[in-house]
């Protein structure tokens, strides 16, 4: 009994220890994708069913735990007691019937106020000022394009705040190139699978700028892990500028000719493109504005000079099993390259 | 006759060389000997994929930990899934099935015995031939290596394109004959609970562990026939040319889904009305009274099984089905809840008013019903669809199966070890290390599978082999990964105690709990006949009859 008692004290004592960690989740940093701090209509919405059905699901087990615990502890066996059976009951049909019509009641409560909400996310119009943009899930990384923009960009991506008085959320098309995949920004909205040959859709409108992170939610292959995703969310002037930019061809420095020689004479161009060279390859991420990103290799590295050479030379030191293959390039053909990439701004 | 038979098993057991004890073991078709047999093979592969989840957790105990390779992880969570349901969870359900069904109902044996063992060692080659992938795989990554498409094995990614080599094919013939042998053994449990009770055992006088192994029997019958058809289907598709998978030649990813969980969620409640059925029993023994509502108790059973046939896309909500679908998915899903609700406040309208002693299997009896609660709730969250749009594929569902099939299933199965192991062995199981298992294990689950819906809530997706620091996920996964190592602590405690109390427990006697079916009524272990004279029932509770003469339940029935 000793040992039951030390066990339930700290069983007891875990409880308040859970509940502080959630507490001390760091508000209005995005750092944590928390999904019950929310920054957009759809992830909003869930965030007040949610509260809702925890509400519900909390007093259900206040009243059953409590139940339990009572007949645990007023009906235990006591001294002395031990040689008489206690009364044999059989059942209660009042009873029974009231434990069943008070659930159903619950349940249809806890169906409307869900179906609300599935109605309100999954059918809302698409307002005229929406932007509209093609997510394709690869394995291990994320291609955007914006069709009406005339953008091809990956992994970063990058959307305007949508200002409730003129609002312009975000909707997306969902595809896949090979595996399932499945789009997840905690803060922004709930998931939506990319499956292959099975076009899906979602929307977000951001009430705030900055940076959100997600990742890939559906197990996809080797890499499903290191599948980021970051999502800026811009003011509308630096989205247009940000639009701007990324709408022109590469740069074309002639100091890094020996670097771009190399790009287009190696296996780089079957899988990558650079807008305005030869390099049209669609299997890995257009490389236009590589330097506009602040990660590589969705999410798993910085972009930096030493991580790029690191992931040219030894993609597997990043993220073993891409489908990124180790390019075995000379140290000085290395260099060209890695200082012709810096260059695409 | 039955004179006879006994003094012919005593020679067999004080006589027999190793070799034909062996021998008997490896040719048995007595449904005891096959139930045992289910339930080794089931620990076996319990200590194996324990293994493979204490390999996950050391891999994610802090970010970017490099313990194992993403490859290595990949193939431990889809074998630790696959292993844990079929060759785990529903050989040892079936093993509980196989021994008790035919003593609870007076019977000799099952219906059919050598299908009965037949079934049983098509499981377990399924097993095996699924570990022997560690050696034969020869997959994307060289040779021998083990499937690594998670326990779902979603399409495409099992097409030969995207899993070259045989490690997906392993995975699939393994289910496929482990799945033939779930058959031949729910038709046997049909069989037997409907043709083989002995005189006076109406269906409304049955125990309620045989009134729910028959809906079990049921949904396996329902259950397994899709899956087996879409494991064909697959091996079409990767081997003959077939396109119903292969989106990239017009075939559906989405069909397999469908079919998957049409079999999946169904499975899950082949794995807890068994458990439901060791509550029934062992919650009433340990209160000192009937079970309450015995009639409504079967209904709900029953109504669970047919609602959860209709449920299955709620594990598909984040498919992209259109509002009515998931609306529809949403009304069912919730609707479960309502019977699985009865049964447990059933439960506790047993124990209320009763005398409860606090034996080991009555201590994983309440574990049961305070973590099924919770289990239930979380999924009653998760039925709320777009609740579920967040909640889906991160930790939190990891977490809430947890609390069903550890939670649930696998304290009720101690709860049951700790109550009939003295049937099966004639030995009690010590209560101290019994005590010592039930809290090791309590505290350890509870580290693991309460805290792990935290990281599920801040963003962390399965299946994943590492994540970035500073998201709130590190500590949490630390104190996640030390509670998996006190729950394995808890299990060598256990197996420990069923080792030692074998050779050392005392004796038991035919009936140590003095308890009210059938099974009870017999020596300990029974003999191979079971029952020396077919027993004659009046009542729902044939013991309590004969021990108390004077206020029998015949009296009410």
């Amino acid at each position: 009994m000793v040992l039951g008692r030390a066990a339930i004290v700290v069983l007891l004592a875990g409880i308040p220890f859970a509940a502080g960690l959630c507490a001390t989740n760091p508000g209005g940093d995005n750092a944590v994708p928390n999904i019950f701090q929310p920054q957009s209509t759809p992830a909003d919405s869930i965030k007040q069913l949610s509260d809702f059905v925890l509400a519900i699901t909390g007093m259900i087990f206040v009243v059953v735990f409590s139940l339990l615990i009572y007949a645990v502890i007023k009906f235990r066996q006591r001294a002395g007691t031990a040689d008489r059976e206690p009364a044999q009951v059989y059942g209660s049909t009042q009873i029974e019937l009231a434990w069943t019509i008070i659930p159903v009641l619950i349940v249809v409560v806890l169906f409307l106020a869900t179906a609300r909400v599935i109605h309100a996310v999954q059918d809302a119009p698409k307002p005229a000022t929406a932007i509209e943009i093609t997510a394709i899930g690869h394995q291990y990384w994320w291609e955007f394009r914006y069709p009406g923009l005339g953008i091809v960009t990956a992994n970063e991506l990058h959307i305007p705040v949508s200002d409730p008085a003129l609002p312009t959320p975000t909707f997306l098309k969902l595809l896949s190139a090979d595996t399932d995949h499945s789009f997840w920004i905690p803060q922004l909205a709930g998931k939506t699978d990319l499956i292959p040959n099975h076009p899906n859709s979602m929307w977000m409108d951001p009430h705030r700028t900055g940076i959100f992170l997600g990742q890939c939610a559906q197990y996809c292959g080797t890499q499903h892990a290191k599948m980021l995703l970051r999502v800026s969310v811009d003011s509308p002037k630096d989205f247009g500028a940000w639009v701007r930019a990324q709408q022109k061809p590469a740069i074309q420095d002639e100091k890094v000719i020996a670097g771009r020689r190399v790009f287009e004479t190696t296996a780089c161009i079957n899988c990558h493109a650079v807008g305005g060279s030869a390099a049209n390859g669609r299997f890995g991420p257009d490389l236009t504005h590589l330097m506009s990103r602040e990660t590589i290799a969705s999410g798993a590295a910085e972009n930096t000079k030493e991580n790029l050479r690191l992931w040219i030379q030894k993609p597997d030191a990043i993220k073993p099993g891409s489908l990124m293959p180790a390019m075995q390039l000379n140290g000085e053909d290395l260099d060209a390259l890695v200082n012709y990439l810096e260059t695409l701004q | 006759m039955s004179s006879d038979a006994m003094a012919i098993r005593n020679v067999e057991v004080e006589s027999l060389p190793l070799v034909e004890t062996l021998h008997g073991w490896l040719t048995t078709v007595d449904h005891k000997r096959l139930g045992i047999l289910y339930i080794a093979y089931a620990l076996l592969f319990l200590v194996i994929a324990g293994i493979e989840a204490l390999i996950i957790r050391i891999q994610l105990m802090h970010s970017h930990n490099d313990f194992v390779s993403p490859q290595v992880f990949n193939r431990m969570f889809t074998m630790h899934g696959t292993t844990m349901i079929f060759f785990v969870a529903m050989p040892i359900l079936f093993g509980f099935a196989n021994y008790l069904v035919p003593l609870m109902i007076g019977a000799r044996d099952m219906a059919f015995p050598r299908l009965n063992a037949f079934s049983f060692w098509l499981s377990a080659l399924g097993g095996f031939l699924l570990y022997f992938s560690f050696l034969g795989g020869s997959g994307l990554y060289g040779a021998g290596n083990a499937p690594d498409v998670g326990w779902w094995s979603y399409a495409p990614l099992t097409a030969r394109a995207f899993s070259p080599g045989h490690s997906s094919d392993y995975w699939t013939l393994s289910l496929l004959v482990s799945g033939f042998g779930s058959i031949g053994t729910a038709i046997n449990i049909l069989a037997t609970i409907l043709c083989l009770r002995c005189p006076g055992m109406k269906l409304n006088r049955m125990p309620l562990l045989v009134w729910l192994n028959l809906v079990m029997a049921g949904m396996v019958l329902i259950a397994i026939t899709p899956l087996s058809a879409a494991q064909i289907m697959l091996l079409i598709d990767r081997y003959l040319g077939g396109h119903f998978f292969d989106a990239q030649a017009g075939g559906s990813a989405v069909l397999w889904m469908h079919f998957f969980w049409i079999f999946g969620h169904p499975e899950v409640y082949v794995l807890i009305i068994p458990c439901f059925a060791f509550m029934s029993e062992i919650i009433p023994v340990f209160s000192r009274k009937p079970i309450f509502g015995y009639p409504v108790m079967v209904a709900a059973t029953v109504c669970i099984g047919f609602v959860s046939l209709s449920v299955w896309a709620h594990h598909m909500f984040t498919v992209g089905m259109n509002s009515y679908a998931n609306s529809f998915f949403t009304i069912t899903t919730m609707a479960v809840g309502v019977p699985t609700g009865i049964k447990i406040f059933n439960w506790i309208g047993t124990m209320w008013g009763g005398r409860i002693q606090f034996k080991t299997p009555m201590l994983f009896s309440i574990g049961f019903l305070f973590q099924f609660l919770i289990a239930g709730l979380t999924g009653i969250m998760m039925a709320a669809a777009p609740f579920d749009w967040q909640l889906s594929l991160s930790y939190f569902v990891v977490a809430h199966f947890h609390y069903v099939i550890v939670g649930g299933i696998l304290f009720a199965l101690f709860a049951a070890f700790y109550y009939w192991y003295p049937k099966m062995t004639g030995r009690m199981l010590s209560e101290r290390l019994g005590k010592w298992h039930f809290w090791l294990f309590l505290i350890g689950f509870h580290l693991t599978f309460t805290v792990m819906h935290i990281p599920g809530l801040l963003g962390m997706p399965r299946r994943i082999y590492t994540y970035e620091p500073g998201r709130g996920w590190d500590t949490l996964n630390l104190i996640i990964t030390i509670g998996a190592f006190i729950q394995a602590v808890a299990i060598l405690v256990f197996v420990a105690n069923l080792v030692i109390s074998y050779f050392k427990g005392d004796k038991a006697g035919n009936d140590p709990w003095d308890a009210w079916t059938l099974e009870w009524s017999t020596s300990s272990p029974p003999p191979a006949y079971n029952f020396a004279t077919v027993p004659v029932v009046a009542s729902r509770r044939p013991l309590w009859d004969q021990k108390h003469p004077e206020d029998p339940d015949s009296r009410y029935d």
